[in-house]
């Protein structure tokens, strides 16, 4: 064995490691603080980015391996068996050590705690848990942690894992079972989901039993998510989006990270070897709002993609389903449904709650709506305005119910 | 009841630039007493208020009116309570007057604040974005740093220069956090102290009086520098989030420009150190040929040996897979043609398989081998070796779209597989490959060659019968 690493050098080279995961966010957890705990911390619904990298990525958490030595050997991976990095190892007690040094200064939400597979899953899994139950049982830790669970790791581990986790996540690696077997062998598709489903329903019976027994053990109360690497095989976006809407609906999963494949050190000649594709990335997260927050149906998504299966770079692909619905538009401002203004580009859900609001009180100009969107040159195209027709308005008689404005009752001052 | 004479003009002065309690208190007075928004001035410590507040012959509450006895209620949205506890923290010296305006108007009109295109409701809305701003960069830029006090206790103390009066209202959330900890934050607005009981405030504080650096912030920085994706550089991202004027405080931020600056030579690194960059896939079988040639992605490409390309019909039903060129095969330029070949070929025709209408090639293209005087010794390619030259391999099998491919021995299956299996489980049985073509895998001729006796007996009956199966597999599919 070469000579002992500082704690300093393990963890430049188990951050280091770490780096690829997109993952960080620590929100959407139960609330919790330390007031008549033994230890620090607090969650308060919303995650706080202490720092950002000049990659423009929030560091709001320590994200480190516990160890990127590894069994396994995916050629996509950094920390594949046959790589050649140096290698090292935390015990679970200098993960904790780390943690609470970082959280008591006020520099991290908590810990995202991943880790290479060493001696078995099993093996792996045990440490991980171990790093948290130190932190929750020893320190009395109160803030965030997120464990990367093994899922080829016994369902009892994953279980207690979660028991002390905020967050849980099992990463697909790969959106195509084709690209998982050429780029991951030794992972499979069906034991990472058959991991999923079992975590999906662990969640929903501890949230069931929390309703009926207050002092329910709490069991991974920020869900699980995933993550996705794009451009690492030859996926086409229509893919991604496809598995992603599939893993939302099957698995109750709370986010599917996207990472762009970064030439990673000494990696396998199997895989393109350019600069990640961060507009593409950037892309595919912007298909996911508009999943999650504008009420598009996966497959109209998928409408934006252009014929091979990909979304145009050059645009956001809430513009290009516009340019492809081009009757749908432009819309009245004044008398639009929520749901329409959600589909007009350039307004977003702030925008078109700011519209909502004030239109019950005047009716909407061009000037008024430059003061409520970002963009005026951006939305006009799309948007009829009382002052304002960039071609035939539509006709829509039937609003008067979302026209009615609601009496809110005034309380004593 | 006093007369509110028309005209006459009001000075509030606040205890606190916080205080909105008070705030609260004089405005529900002074709307009670039809007191008009242009009549009174609002005047925080240390501010001169507007030229009616610095004209008036006296400063100060004496002035104020008192509310009628039967006064009216004051009413205000809970939308305008909401956001003006946070305005009034602003540090607009204009806020008190504009936040008073505002509830004269909901008086009269009770839903003047959904009006989100009114000027007075869209500066409201700015003030409270911009106070919770603050707050929230606060939360999450304050670095506590360690200072042992009498007793060995550790105190944890911070520095940070908020830009509005938030300091006093932030204070719950660092004792909810650090309920079990002393910590200081200093400010040039005012400081609080915990110390795990009870909060203490104070006054201004000066950057001096902060500790000037702890031994956790080498690792702190450590951990910043390492966990930063150079190929991933996004600056702009950084600075709306992490503008320059809080750099000075946050000790990782001195990192910042030579991270920048070493990026783009780092992400070269990584795109070096990353592999060879193969190029694209050649479109024609003569060009997997050329590009082979030239290639020494892998170590065995620098040897003095030259590329063995693949043989065979373009569009041929059965690909054959051996692992490397041999000598013999290296001085020919021709696969399979040495001892091994010559052994495969025999077989190939007992189980009724036309060599001709197979496709043959090798896993790895080059011949691995150290030179022991005159003569070369064959070595075993490596795992990696194996899955560099894979690429020239899957460039072969895209052209070629063999329906079945047979694998002999090890490396050739870690070839088109990208692991390593073992012979003994996966022979006999087809595997499915991506893009529909199947895998059969069997020993290495050259394995028979090593052996004698009844072991030799007992593999060659497995090597024919695997190749008996695999022309009934092809016989099947019509091939
Ligand atoms: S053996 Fe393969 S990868 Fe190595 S130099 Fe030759 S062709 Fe390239």
């Amino acid at each position: 064995m070469a000579q002992q690493l500082s704690l300093r050098q393990k963890l430049e080279i188990l951050a280091d490691a770490a780096k690829y995961d997109a993952s960080c966010a620590s929100s959407g957890t139960a609330k919790k603080n330390s007031v008549g705990g033994k230890g620090v911390g607090s969650t308060e619904g919303m995650g706080i980015c202490h720092a950002y990298a000049p990659d423009g990525r929030c560091i709001s958490l320590l994200k480190i391996l516990l160890t990127n030595h590894c069994i396994f050997d995916c050629h996509y991976c950094i920390n594949r068996k046959s790589s050649n990095v140096a290698r090292a190892r935390f015990t679970p007690q200098e993960v904790a050590d780390l943690t609470l040094s970082f959280y008591r200064r006020n520099y991290i939400e908590g810990l995202f705690l991943s880790s290479g597979i060493v001696k078995s899953a099993n093996h792996t899994m045990d440490q991980l848990i171990e790093a948290a139950r130190i932190l929750r049982e020893e320190h009395d830790f109160r803030g965030y942690i997120h464990l990367k669970t093994i899922p080829e790791a016994d369902a009892e581990l994953i279980h207690e894992a979660g028991l002390y986790a905020d967050r849980v996540s099992i990463n697909v690696e790969l959106p195509t079972d084709s690209g998982l077997t050429r780029l991951a062998p030794d992972k499979n598709a069906r034991q990472i989901e058959g991991a999923m489903d079992r975590t999906k329903s662990r969640i929903l019976q501890a949230k069931d039993e929390r309703k009926r027994f207050r002092h329910a053990p709490r069991f991974a109360p920020a869900g699980q998510s995933t993550q996705m690497i794009v451009g690492a095989d030859g996926a086409s976006d229509v893919d991604i989006m496809g598995r992603a809407s599939a893993l939302y609906g099957n698995f109750g999963l709370r986010r599917v990270y996207y990472s762009a494949f970064s030439p990673i050190p000494d990696a396998s000649a199997v895989l393109p070897l350019k600069r990640p594709p961060l507009i593409r990335e950037h892309r595919l997260y912007q298909s996911d709002w508009l999943m999650r927050f504008y009420g598009y149906a996966p497959g109209e998504v998928a409408q934006a993609a252009e014929a091979d299966g990909n979304l145009p770079l050059d645009i956001d692909p809430k513009l290009a389903w516009a340019l492809k619905f081009r009757e749908r538009f432009p819309v009245d401002v004044n008398r639009a449904s929520r749901e329409e203004l959600l589909r007009v580009p350039g307004l977003g859900t702030k925008a078109v709650a700011k519209i909502l609001a004030a239109r019950r009180h005047r009716t909407l100009r061009l000037d008024d709506l430059a003061r409520l969107t970002q963009s005026i040159a951006k939305v006009r195209p799309f948007l009829v305005a009382a002052d304002w027709r960039p071609t035939r308005l539509t006709d829509r008689a039937d609003l008067r119910s979302l026209l009615a404005p609601r009496q809110e009752q005034l309380e004593l001052f | 009841m006093q007369n509110v004479s028309l005209g006459a003009h009001y000075v509030v002065n606040l205890p606190e630039p916080d205080d909105f309690a008070f705030w609260r208190e004089r405005a529900r007075g002074l709307i009670q007493c039809d007191v008009p928004p242009d009549r009174v001035s609002w005047v925080e410590p240390g501010g001169t208020g507007d030229l009616f507040a610095a004209e008036g012959p006296s400063r100060g509450e004496r002035r104020l009116p008192v509310s009628p006895e039967y006064a009216r209620e004051v009413r205000a949205s809970k939308r305008f309570l909401q956001l003006a506890r946070k305005a009034a923290l602003h540090s607009d010296p204009a806020r008190f007057g504009l936040l008073y305006r505002m509830l004269w108007r909901l008086q009269s009109n009770p839903r003047a604040m959904e009006d989100k295109a009114d000027a007075d409701v869209r500066r409201i809305e700015e003030l409270d974005k911009a106070v919770r701003r603050d707050a929230h960069k606060m939360h999450a830029f304050v670095r506590f740093r360690v200072v042992e006090a009498e007793g060995g206790a550790e105190h944890y103390v911070a520095w940070f220069e908020p830009d509005h009066h938030i300091v006093r209202a932030e204070a719950g959330f660092f004792m909810r956090r650090f309920a079990n900890m002393n910590w200081s934050i200093l400010t040039p607005r005012g400081c609080i102290h915990w110390d795990g009981e009870t909060m203490r405030e104070s006054g201004p504080a000066r950057r001096g009086d902060a500790p000037g650096g702890d031994p956790v912030e080498e690792l702190w920085r450590s951990y910043y520098a390492s966990i930063f994706n150079p190929a991933r550089l996004k600056v702009g991202a950084m600075l709306s989030e992490m503008p320059r004027k809080y750099w000075k405080n946050l000790p990782e931020a001195a990192l910042i420009p030579d991270l920048i600056a070493g990026a783009q030579a780092r992400e070269a690194q990584m795109v070096e150190t990353g592999g060879k960059d193969m190029g694209d896939k050649p479109g024609t079988l003569d060009a997997v040929g050329e590009a082979i040639a030239r290639c020494r992605a892998c170590p065995i490409g620098e040897l003095e040996n030259r590329a063995v390309m693949g043989e065979g019909p373009r569009t041929a039903p059965l690909m054959i897979v051996g692992e490397q060129p041999g000598d013999q095969e290296d001085v020919k330029g021709r696969p399979f043609v040495g001892p091994a070949g010559q052994l495969l070929d025999e077989y190939l025709e007992r189980a009724g398989i036309d060599r001709g209408e197979a496709y043959v090639t090798n896993a790895v293209k080059h011949f691995k081998y150290v030179p022991r005087g005159k003569r070369r010794l064959h070595q075993s390619p490596a795992a990696k070796e194996i899955d560099t030259c894979r690429w020239w391999l899957e460039a072969e099998r895209d052209l070629v779209k063999p329906r079945v491919i047979l694998a002999l021995g090890a490396s050739a299956a870690r070839g088109l597989l990208g692991r390593t299996v073992s012979i003994s489980k996966v022979r006999g049985e087809p595997m499915p490959l991506e893009g529909g073509a199947e895998l059969w895998v069997t020993a290495h001729p050259s394995y028979l060659l090593r052996l004698d006796g009844d072991a030799r007996e007992k593999q060659a009956a497995l090597f024919a019968a695997d190749l008996a199966a695999v022309k009934e597999r092809l016989a099947e599919l019509g091939a």
